[in-house]
C-alpha cells in the first residue's frame, strides 16, 4: 500500500511540475489550474503515505531523517499551494515543485536511520516537530520566493523582458509572498519551539536541557524577525531584503542538517 | 436560414469613409428596426466600432438581393453617395460571415492584432440587439458563438497578453515591477502627444495620483485636466521627485533634464522606494547613468519600442492557434446550422410529399369506381405510412453523418431535388 502511495505522490508531484512549467512557457491557464489540481491530489497521497508509515513505525512519520524530510516536501507543497490562492498566482509553482519532489524522493531514497532513538510520543511533541518543520518548509518557500526576485529584478534591469518575465509575478507580489511565507515560518517556529519546551517540561520535569540547537533556532528567529521589519524599510525593500532571506535560509539549513546530525542531542533526527 | 454580412473595416476603408458610416448605439438600434421593418432582414446586428461599421443578418427566405439592399440602406442611412461607399463595402454570406465574425471577436482582424477592446464591442453590439429583440435564435448562437471564441483564443493563447505600443510597454513594465497601480502615483514631465497616451494607460489602470509638470503652465494644466491630475510648477523638483512611482518623461532638451547626481540625492530622500522612469524624450531625458541606483528602474523610447517589436512577433507567432480555435467554432456553428437546416428541410419535405400524396390520391381515385369515403381514407393513410418510412431512414442517416461538408452537401441536394422553390443563392 505504501507503495501504491508512492507512486501515486510521484506521478501528482511529476505531473504539477509539468503542468506548471506548461503554463510558465505557454501561459495556458488550463495548465495552471491542472499543476495546481494534480499538487492538491499529490498533498493528499503524500498525507496518506506519511500515514502509512506512521503506522508501520507505531509512531509519528518522522522519527529519522528520511521522514523529515518526506514531512518536509509535504509541508512545503502544503505551503505553497495555500499561498498560491492566497495571493492567486500560479506562476512560481515551477520553481517549487523540483524542491517538494528533491525532497520527496529523497526521503523516499535515503536508508533508515540505524541509530534510532527510542520513538518519542505525546501531541505536544507532534505539534513540536510539526510547527517546526512547517515553518523550514515557510522559509525555504521565502527563499525560492527572493531567488526569483532576484533573477527577475535582473531580466528588468537588463531590459530582458522575455516570455517568462511577463508571466511571473510582479516584484512587488514576490515580496508580499517572501514576507507572508515568512510570517507564517515564524508564527510556526515560535509556537512550534515553545511546546518543545512545554514537551521536555513533561518528559523530564525540567524545562531547560542546553542544546545547541536551541540557540541556532533563537538566531534564525531574530534574523527572520530582523528580515520581515528591514523588508518594511524601502531601503531595505527590494533584492537587499531577498538577499537577507536567501542568507537567513542558509542558517535554517545549517540548524536542520549540521546542528541536528553533529551538535544537538535530543534533535538528532529532525 | 442564411447570414449576410455588410461592412467595412480599417483595411477596406480610409478614416474618412469610416467616421460616416459609424452608428451610435441609437442608431444602431434605428438601423436594426427599420431594416426589419422593412424586410430586408429578419435578425438584425449593427458592430459598429472606430475601425469597423458591419451589419449582420438573416434575410427572408425568399430575399436574394440581402446584400445590395443592405449596401443601398446604408448609403441612404449615413447620406454617403453609394458609388463612394461601394469600394470600401465587402460582404460575406454564410461560412465566411461566420468566419469573419469570430477572427473580429477573437481581435484576429483587429489594427491592433489581439486587442481586448474588440471582444467588449461585440459583446456590447450583442446586448444592445438582444435587448431591441432584434436577434433571432441564428444570431443569438452566431454571436454567442463569437463571445465563446473570443474568450477562447485570449485564455488559451498569448494573442491579447502583450503590450503592443510604447505607452502600453511601459505601464506593463510598471506592472510588472508594482503589481496593481491602484496606489501608486506618477508624475509626467512634458505634456505631448506620448505623454498623453502613457497617462490615458495609467488612468486605464486607475492609478492613485497624477502629478504633471511641463514648462508651459497652461499645457500642463490642460493635460491634468483631462486626467483628473494636479499641476507641479516647472521648478518645483526636488518636492515632486519625492512623490511618485513611476516617471514619464518627455521634455524637449538637448541635455538630459535629470542627472545622476540628482537621482542619487532624490532617491534617498525617497528612501530608496522603488521608481520606475520611462524617459520618452530623443534627446534622452535622464542621464544613463542612473539606472545602476538601488531600487531605480529606466527605459528609454528604444528599449520600450524593442519590447514592442518582440511582443509583436510572439503575438504573430500565436496567430496559427488562434485560427485554428477560430475554424474549431465556425465547424460546430456550421454543425448546429446544418442540423438545424435539416430538420426545416425534412419537414418541408414531409409537407410536399404529403401534398403531393394527396393530389395523387385524388386524381387517380376518381379513375377507380366503388371505393368508400372510409377505404379511401385507409388508401391515403397507408400512402402516408410508406412515405414516412422512405423518409425515415434517409433523416436518421443524414442526422447522424460526421463529415460535416457531406451533411451540408447532401441537405442542398434534398434541398434542389425535391424543393425547388426553396433555392440557396450565394
Amino acid at each position: 500500500m505504501n507503495h501504491l502511495f508512492f507512486l501515486l505522490t510521484l506521478a501528482a508531484y511529476v505531473g504539477s511540475f509539468a503542468a506548471y512549467i506548461g503554463y510558465l512557457i505557454a501561459g495556458t491557464d488550463w495548465s495552471g489550474r491542472l499543476g495546481s489540481l494534480l499538487l492538491a491530489g499529490g498533498l493528499v497521497t503524500h498525507y496518506f503515505a506519511l500515514l502509512e508509515r506512521a503506522r508501520g513505525l507505531h509512531t509519528v512519520p518522522y522519527h529519522d531523517l528520511s521522514g523529515s524530510m518526506s514531512l518536509f516536501g509535504w509541508l512545503l507543497a502544503l505551503t505553497y499551494l495555500s499561498l498560491e490562492l492566497f495571493h492567486r498566482q500560479r506562476s512560481v509553482g515551477a520553481f517549487v515543485l523540483p524542491f517538494v519532489l528533491a525532497f520527496f524522493l529523497f526521503a523516499q531514497l535515503s536508508p533508515p536511520d540505524r541509530l534510532a532513538a527510542p520513538p518519542a510520543t505525546g501531541v505536544a511533541f507532534a505539534f513540536h516537530v510539526t510547527l517546526s518543520i512547517l515553518a523550514y518548509a515557510a522559509f525555504g518557500l521565502s527563499c525560492v520566493l527572493s531567488l526569483i526576485y532576484l533573477g527577475e529584478q535582473r531580466l528588468l534591469h537588463k531590459h530582458r523582458v522575455g516570455d517568462v518575465v511577463w508571466r511571473l509575478p510582479s516584484l512587488d507580489l514576490l515580496d508580499r509572498m517572501s514576507q507572508s511565507s515568512v510570517l507564517v515560518g515564524l508564527i510556526s517556529i515560535a509556537i512550534g519551539t515553545a511546546l518543545g519546551f512545554v514537551w521536555v517540561d513533561r518528559l523530564t520535569g525540567n524545562v531547560w536541557h542546553y542544546d545547541p540547537k536551541y540557540v541556532v533556532t533563537l538566531l534564525v528567529l531574530v534574523a527572520y524577525v530582523f528580515y520581515l521589519r528591514l523588508a518594511r524599510n524601502p531601503s531595505w525593500r527590494g533584492a537587499r531584503a531577498s538577499q537577507l532571506c536567501i542568507f537567513n535560509f542558509a542558517i535554517v539549513i545549517f540548524s536542520f542538517t549540521v546542528v541536528n546530525l553533529f551538535f544537538s542531542h535530543a534533535h538528532r533526527y529532525f | 436560414m442564411e447570414i449576410v454580412l455588410v461592412g467595412l473595416n480599417h483595411r477596406s476603408a480610409p478614416v474618412e469613409v469610416r467616421e460616416k458610416v459609424s452608428f451610435s448605439n441609437d442608431q444602431a438600434r434605428q438601423a436594426a428596426e427599420e431594416l426589419r421593418a422593412r424586410g430586408i432582414l429578419h435578425e438584425t446586428l449593427v458592430l459598429s466600432t472606430c475601425n469597423r461599421s458591419e451589419v449582420y443578418g438573416v434575410p427572408p427566405e425568399t430575399t436574394r438581393e440581402s446584400a445590395a439592399a443592405l449596401s443601398n440602406y446604408l448609403s441612404s442611412f449615413h447620406s454617403v453617395q453609394l458609388d463612394l461607399l461601394s469600394p470600401s463595402l465587402y460582404h460575406h454570406y454564410d461560412r465566411y460571415a461566420v468566419r469573419h465574425l469570430f477572427r473580429v471577436a477573437s481581435g484576429l482582424d483587429s489594427m491592433m492584432l489581439g486587442e481586448a477592446e474588440i471582444l467588449g464591442q461585440v459583446r456590447e453590439a450583442y446586448r444592445i440587439a438582444y435587448e431591441q429583440g432584434a436577434t433571432g435564435p441564428v444570431l443569438n448562437r452566431l454571436f454567442q458563438g463569437a463571445l465563446e471564441v473570443g474568450k477562447r483564443v485570449r485564455s488559451e493563447t498569448e494573442l491579447g497578453t502583450r503590450p503592443m505600443s510604447v505607452a502600453s510597454a511601459g505601464v506593463k513594465l510598471a506592472e510588472r515591477i508594482f503589481g496593481k497601480l491602484q496606489e501608486r502615483t506618477a508624475l509626467v514631465l512634458g505634456a505631448g502627444m506620448i505623454s498623453e497616451q502613457v497617462v490615458s494607460q495609467l488612468r486605464d489602470r486607475n492609478i492613485a495620483r497624477l502629478f504633471v509638470m511641463n514648462r508651459s503652465l497652461e499645457r500642463a494644466d490642460n493635460l491634468a485636466r483631462q486626467f483628473a491630475g494636479k499641476v507641479i510648477a516647472w521648478d518645483d523638483w526636488e518636492s515632486a521627485l519625492t512623490l511618485p512611482d513611476v516617471i514619464v518623461s518627455s521634455v524637449s532638451a538637448e541635455e538630459p533634464v535629470l542627472l545622476r547626481a540628482h537621482l542619487e540625492k532624490t532617491m534617498a530622500a525617497r528612501g530608496n522606494r522603488p521608481l520606475f522612469v520611462m524617459d520618452l524624450g530623443v534627446p534622452r531625458n535622464i542621464d544613463p547613468a542612473a539606472a545602476s541606483l538601488y531600487n531605480f528602474y529606466l527605459y528609454n523610447i528604444d528599449d520600450l519600442t524593442q519590447i514592442v517589436q518582440q511582443n509583436r512577433t510572439s503575438r504573430e507567432g500565436e496567430v496559427p492557434r488562434a485560427e485554428s480555435i477560430v475554424d474549431e467554432h465556425v465547424g460546430k456553428f456550421l454543425t448546429w446550422q446544418t442540423s438545424v437546416e435539416l430538420i426545416g428541410v425534412v419537414e418541408s419535405l414531409r409537407h410536399k410529399l404529403k401534398a403531393d400524396r394527396a393530389e395523387f390520391v385524388r386524381e387517380r381515385a376518381e379513375r377507380v369506381n366503388g371505393l368508400t369515403v372510409e377505404q379511401r381514407e385507409q388508401v391515403e393513410a397507408l400512402i402516408d405510412d410508406l412515405l414516412e418510412k422512405m423518409l425515415l431512414d434517409p433523416a436518421r442517416r443524414l442526422q447522424g453523418e460526421k463529415d460535416l461538408r457531406r451533411k451540408i452537401q447532401q441537405v442542398e441536394a434534398i434541398r434542389e431535388l425535391f424543393l425547388p422553390d426553396r433555392e440557396r443563392w450565394r
